[in-house]
């Protein structure tokens, strides 16, 4: 638990940083980053608020098992994503081109930049960026908790 | 001489992490250094891949000169990530030797206890 | 006598590297040409990527269209490998939290 002015700002800085990690990772395929970039910014985000108001107060907030589970799951949905294009082959992006979701096509040279394109990247993005936030999370908690359990001995 | 100075930075990055993880006998500097010489070697990666005057390989709202290399920084991004996890893995082992012999003295855990 | 052995090859390693970054063509043409910061040799691989990544991935980003598409195993690789590193954080920082019961 550190001093008011500290917990103050976190208060205000946790949703920004959750916001801006969340854009990196969703304009992965058209801007600087990516999924692994974004679920980095997202930790550090939970390692701001766990140092601010302390082990004790955050672990009520901050489930260790959510953090495993999201971890878990982005890692399947990552690899079930790679598995869909297996008529092809294995990492087949058959979305890309095809008219669907995230399948529009691009034109080619410097372009202002389009969502709705790049067919299966933005989903593996949001999946390795879930398994990101996930496992750099649980990191930071499981440290904390080890620094507590040393304190009191 | 100049022109090269970007190797001459990784040199230099290079020596400090091996001269960390020599010299020095707290664990967690020797975790530094680690990280130093894993540094050095991304910057190693990075400015292989640069060409004069490129712009990174981006093609949104991008001026039309020349691209860097895509694959060493694809390579560094992985890099980066399989860092994140050894220095993590390290760091635990760290605080677990901390918890069972009370220093982080890498002379004075060498003995063997129950 | 250890304190020597270790001065003489850190001495020795950096020196070797800073010799091969500040003249490299003293070690032939091959390594020579390799290592001119700015004139990358062999680029064809790279302009392939530039040229037709964008019409066959329709991803802006080229590094994201090489990380997620062509060296998609690499990815599935360093992803495994940040779940198992994390995966042995929990498994080695659990012998020290035995009196935390909150799951």
């Amino acid at each position: 638990m550190m001093s008011k002015i500290v917990r103050t700002q976190a208060n205000i800085l946790y949703p920004l940083i959750l916001i801006f990690g969340f854009y990196i990772v969703a304009h992965g395929h058209l801007t600087p980053g990516g999924g692994f970039q974004g679920g980095a910014v997202i930790a550090t985000g939970v390692a701001l608020v766990a140092i601010s108001f302390g082990y004790g107060k955050i672990k009520k907030w901050i489930k260790k098992t959510n953090l495993t589970a999201a971890e878990a799951v982005g890692l399947l949905s990552f690899i079930i994503a790679a598995f869909t294009g297996i008529g092809t082959s294995f990492f087949c992006n058959w979305l890309a081109n095809s008219g669907l979701i995230f399948g529009d096509t691009v034109p080619y040279g410097p372009n202002p930049g389009y969502l709705n394109t790049a067919g299966l990247l933005p989903i593996m993005n949001l999946a390795v960026g879930i398994e990101v936030l996930g496992g750099l999370g649980v990191v930071v908690m499981y440290m904390l908790s080890a620094a507590k359990a040393s304190e009191v001995k | 001489m100049l022109y090269n100075l970007p190797y001459i930075t990784v040199a230099v990055v290079i020596a400090i992490g091996l001269y960390a993880m020599l010299y020095k006998r707290n664990l967690i500097k020797i975790v530094i250094g680690l990280s130093l010489i894993e540094s050095g070697v991304n910057l190693f990666l990075v400015s292989l891949g640069y060409v004069q005057g490129g712009i990174a390989p981006i093609y949104t709202n991008a001026p039309k000169t020349e691209m860097v290399l895509p694959t060493p920084q694809a390579l560094t991004l992985t890099s980066i990530v399989i860092g994140v996890a050894t220095t993590a893995m390290l760091l635990s082992f760290c605080i677990v030797i901390y918890r069972h012999y009370g220093t982080l003295d890498s002379e004075k855990v060498r003995r063997l206890r129950g | 006598m250890r304190k020597a052995l270790m001065a003489a090859s850190l001495f020795v390693l950096f020196a070797a590297l800073l010799y091969v970054a500040v003249n490299p063509s003293d070690f032939g043409a091959e390594l020579g040409d390799h290592l001119v910061f700015g004139e990358p040799k062999y680029t064809d691989m790279d302009s392939y990527f530039i040229h037709n990544g964008q019409n066959q991935t329709a991803a802006n980003n080229i590094v994201t269209s090489i990380v997620f598409d062509y060296r998609g195993f690499d990815t599935l690789g360093e992803a495994s490998v940040l779940f198992t590193a994390v995966l042995g954080v929990g498994v080695v920082l659990r012998m020290l939290r035995g009196d935390e019961n909150d799951e």
